[in-house]
């Protein structure tokens, strides 16, 4: 038995890719395995826990429940992909840093991409608004009080980032 | 001199590398590598009859398929039982692969090597295995019962009886003028990391050395099993505990058989092999905690004193025994918390199940011990009508009482004995920080506004920092850089951060030049590992001595160098100068100097070489001394450190639909001298967290056949963000262990301890306004338990609108 190949293009953080993938393979498996793109972890692998999460054309995704051969012709972003263009860190990196928003770090991947979309759609949460904004996503070390704090906080740094564009 | 970094909020160095998603953790590393897959038992107890492979062999990308049968020597013997207990005197453990019987769902039976996990997965969807069926034993009744058996030749399902007391508690409660007996019980949880287990192993055949990768709590125990059944040599084994995604005790088993499986078949294959657990194998094969049920008889005195307590309880501790008598052994002893009983006795049995292994999950034992003690405090008050802060202040031990010897052997075979803490002075804080005294009023507010609130305390101390031992070594590099390493392993605690700040401050060194590295064994290949809130006090401790020995060193070469006498110096910023003076050295020099050299290779080692230093009349190395400026040292306490908390929570209970609200969560917490108040804080957060979940949500849901029905995600019910207190009021108290030289106490596991006891009391506190019979006997506890619970203390509960 031998499977058929797809050879697609992925593009990931602005770069494109040719990868060979079996129809099966799911997009968190071509981001970690075939692309060496860690980051991206994966917590369950049935799209509960969202350490997994990345950004599709600018929208939340769990790549665990995402073949890859789904996602060619998209624009993907991954944590790695979160950096300003000078290298430093962005926004929501910065304030989980800031916020001590991450303990393991395992989970947190998943949160900085929910979240960067979250501020996409409301840069200027409130703290309830902030609370909904992460609450598909599962954290085992932190008891989520300064992730909460660090979606406010990055509100905050994008604000200043505006203000003094 | 800089201002000390001990104490402060330092924000960690590992972030930039996690928030870029730059970790590595097991399953990044080693992207060459096959993938390995295990069958597990579909049923709880069965016999291998037959195992059929064959149709696994044609099939393309298929590496190796073992089952028992391919094993030999100490791989085919069962798994060791690390902690052997003398009174454990039926302890069984599992093999690598199932030897002709299963005993729980998710044992591992055939494993499989191949291209990748997907074709792995196919092969194992091939092997034929014939079962004959056998009835499971689920559920402490069932084992109790003992009418049918996990293993046959272990009668009653006991692997032990154990029993510890202090003076003749039935008799105290016989004499007392008041008695009590409870009935308790608390349901299975899990620690549920977010990474799973993982190893991966590459066998390096021109050096015949294995290096093994292992997302685990203990990198040296995991070296000592893989060259234990491997038959190889220590020094042919380097195990390396890269980033870990959360541990909370479920990694400290080991070995795992695929940390075992693993190294061989890298071995066997000559090729990098990679096994990374996924979430339902993590439900079902790897370990969970808490089931116990309680029967307790308690004597005591009209102003609420303890005379006598009398605990007697069943551990379940599933189908085998690898981790010992360590949970019910810290429940038996810790569950005294900060009370004084005038006589205690504590008699337990450890009994088998067919369902997954128990070993600690944070807090290991201390919740159950915690919940009964304090459901105790809180009958008793009811009891004599008495406020419960004024019942538990009765039997606290006194600060002038330290050290506080229990009469009883803790954990680790050493005496119970408490170092240091201050119980009144806590209590006056929580009862403060949670307007204890202002809780009426605020009760009937809102009991005006149609609402039931509800206000609990739960106490406890943690003996934390059990030996034996741990190390660290130092070494100044002729950059001045530092380099520290220590052997015990990181899952999300900071030791990067913390350990550096212990270095920066003992050797006056800049924080950014020192590098701390953890688990790694080919660093420091002596070490225990990371549990029971071990790490900052052991390795900590030992780091601060390392760099200790490392400063009397520079010191020492310094002074010879600058013509000074060692008192006149000090070390600012990496530089070591004569205080009050322009002479100075750079600690980067001295470690050039420290290490006498016949060839030079660059500007700065010319300094070094032997027509630049030393007395020709002398050895260029001392006979005491060593080269390199380096410090090694290690720290072993006599005992533990006790550390101690406290926590109110006050809860809402939804009058129509039995919800459970969290209006406020208030924590005190003596972890002695702070190194990071803001890792301690995280630490508490998350155990609050874990806290909230073993009290209101999570269970592990066997049904009667042994099938856990819940392995996921989406059926157990982990806190989301939704379900954890929006914020979480705290207040430290730091009373010095006397016991290590920075006067500190571990912090890991106590954000979760008293949980489900603080839970507990609020709602029953809750509901008794309405119902002064409703007691809460058994955690966690959900919303239909709960009005049920309220059907079955008020026949006709509802009350008028």
């Amino acid at each position: 038995m031998t499977e058929e190949i797809h050879r697609i293009r992925l593009r990931v953080n602005g770069v494109e890719h040719e990868v060979a993938v079996p129809a099966r393979r799911l997009l968190s498996d071509a981001l970690r395995h075939d692309l060496g793109l860690t980051g991206t972890h994966v917590g369950c692998e049935h799209g509960v826990c969202g350490a997994c999460t990345i950004l599709v054309d600018g929208a939340p995704m769990r790549s665990c429940l995402t073949f890859a051969v789904s996602a060619a012709g998209s624009e993907l972003t991954t944590v790695e992909g979160l950096a300003r263009p000078d290298g430093s860190l962005g926004p929501v990196q910065q304030a989980f840093r800031e916020c001590h928003g991450l303990q393991c770090g395992f989970c947190t991947p998943g949160f900085l991409t929910t979240i960067t979309a979250g501020l996409a759609e409301n840069p200027d949460p409130t703290e309830d608004e902030a609370r909904d904004m992460v609450a598909g996503n599962l954290c085992r070390c932190t008891g989520y009080q300064n992730i909460v704090k660090a979606v406010c906080r990055a509100a905050e740094i994008a604000r200043e980032d505006r203000d003094s564009a | 001199m800089s201002a000390k970094l001990v104490g402060a909020k330092v924000q960690r160095v590992e972030d930039d590398r996690f928030v870029r998603g730059n970790g590595r953790y097991v399953d990044d590393v080693a992207p060459d590598a096959l993938h390995a897959a295990v069958l597990r038992s579909p049923h709880a107890h069965a016999r291998i009859l037959s195992i059929d492979v064959d149709a696994v062999l044609d099939l393309d990308g298929v590496h190796a398929v073992w089952t028992h049968e391919d094993l030999e020597g100490a791989m085919a013997e069962p798994l060791p039982l690390l902690i052997p207990h003398p009174t454990l005197t039926h302890g069984r453990t599992q093999y690598a692969l199932a030897k002709d019987e299963v005993n729980h769902v998710g044992e591992a039976i055939a494993f499989v090597v191949a291209t990748d996990r997907y074709v792995a997965e196919d092969a194992l969807a091939r092997i034929v295995v014939d079962y004959e069926l056998l009835p499971a034993v689920v559920g402490i009744e069932a084992a109790r019962a003992a009418d049918l058996l996990v293993h046959e030749d272990v009668p009653g399902n006991v692997a032990a009886t154990t029993e510890q007391s202090n003076g003749d508690a039935p008799a105290a409660i016989a004499a007392a003028p008041h008695r009590l007996a409870l009935d308790l019980q608390i349901e299975r949880s899990a620690c549920m990391p977010m990474e799973g287990r993982g190893v991966v192993a590459r066998w390096d055949p021109d050096q015949g050395r294995l290096q093994v990768w292992s997302s685990t709590q203990t990198s040296t125990g995991v070296r000592a099993a893989v060259a234990a059944k491997l038959g190889l040599d220590l020094g042919q084994v380097d195990v390396i505990t890269p980033d870990v995604g959360g541990g909370f005790g479920v990694k400290i088993v080991h070995p795992w058989p695929e940390e075992l499986l693993v190294p061989l078949a890298a071995q066997r294959l000559g090729r990098a092999v990679k096994f990374t657990e996924d979430r339902r194998e993590h439900f079902i094969s790897s370990a969970h905690e808490r089931a116990q049920v309680h029967h307790v008889e308690v004597g005591f005195d009209d102003d609420g004193r303890v005379l006598g307590l009398d605990v007697r309880f069943w551990h379940d501790h599933g189908a085998y025994t690898p981790y010992g008598l360590i949970v019910p052994i810290i429940t038996s002893t810790q569950l005294l918390g900060p009370y004084k009983p005038g006589a205690y006795r504590v008699r337990f049995d450890s009994l088998y199940t067919n369902t997954v292994i128990v070993t600690p999950y944070r807090g290991a034992g201390r919740p159950q011990g915690c919940f009964v003690m304090e459901r105790t405090m809180d009958a008793i008050a009811a009891e004599l009508g008495m406020d419960r802060a004024e019942v538990r202040a009765a039997n606290f031990i006194q600060p002038d009482e330290f050290p506080y010897d229990h009469g009883l052997i803790f954990q680790d075979g050493r005496e119970l004995e408490y170092d240091s803490g201050d119980y009144p002075a806590m209590l006056e804080k929580i009862k403060e920080l949670v307007d204890w005294d202002g809780f009426p009023a605020f009760r009937e507010q809102q009991a005006a506004l149609g609402k039931r609130v509800g206000l609990g305390l739960a106490c406890y101390v943690e003996g934390t920092g059990v030996g034996p031992y741990e190390g660290a070594h130092v070494h100044i590099e002729t950059s001045g850089k530092v380099k520290v390493a220590t052997g015990l392993t990181t899952q999300g605690q900071g030791h990067q951060t913390a350990f550096a700040q212990i270095v920066a401050d003992e050797l006056g060194v800049r924080f950014e030049d020192v590098e701390i590295t953890t688990g790694d064994t080919r660093r420091m290949p002596y070490a225990v590992g990371t549990f029971a809130s071990r790490a900052a006090v052991m390795s900590g401790s030992a780091i601060h001595l390392a760099a200790k020995r490392t400063k009397e060193k520079a010191l020492r070469i310094a002074a010879d160098a600058l013509e000074a006498d060692v008192e006149d110096l000090e070390i600012v910023d990496g530089v070591v100068s004569v205080k009050g003076t322009e002479s100075s050295i750079p600690l980067g020099t001295i470690a050039v100097l420290s290490n006498p050299l016949r060839y030079a290779f660059d500007e700065a080692s010319k300094a070094a070489t032997q027509f630049n230093v030393g007395d020709p009349d002398k050895p260029p190395v001392a006979e005491d001394d060593e080269p390199g400026l380096e410090g090694k040292d290690f720290y072993s306490p006599p005992r533990s450190t006790f550390a101690s908390g406290m926590h109110a929570v006050i809860v809402e209970t939804d009058v129509d639909t039995a919800e459970i609200r969290i209006l406020k969560y208030a924590v005190v917490h003596d972890c002695g001298h702070l190194i990071n108040p803001m890792i301690v804080e995280g630490q508490i957060h998350g155990g609050v967290a874990q806290g909230v979940g073993g009290a209101l949500y999570e269970r592990m849901a066997y049904d009667e056949s042994g099938q856990l029905l819940n392995a996921s995600f989406m059926d157990f019910l982990m806190p989301y963000v939704t379900e954890v207190p929006t914020s979480i009021e705290i207040d430290h108290l730091e009373t010095p262990s006397p016991l290590n030289p920075l006067g500190i106490k571990g912090a890991g596991e106590a954000g979760v301890i008293p949980g489900s006891a603080a839970f507990a009391a609020a709602i029953e506190d809750a509901e008794r306004a309405v119902s002064p019979t409703f007691g809460i006997t058994a955690m966690p506890i959900s919303p239909s338990e709960l009005f049920a619970l309220r059907a079955a203390h008020v026949p006709h509960a509802q009350e008028p609108k």
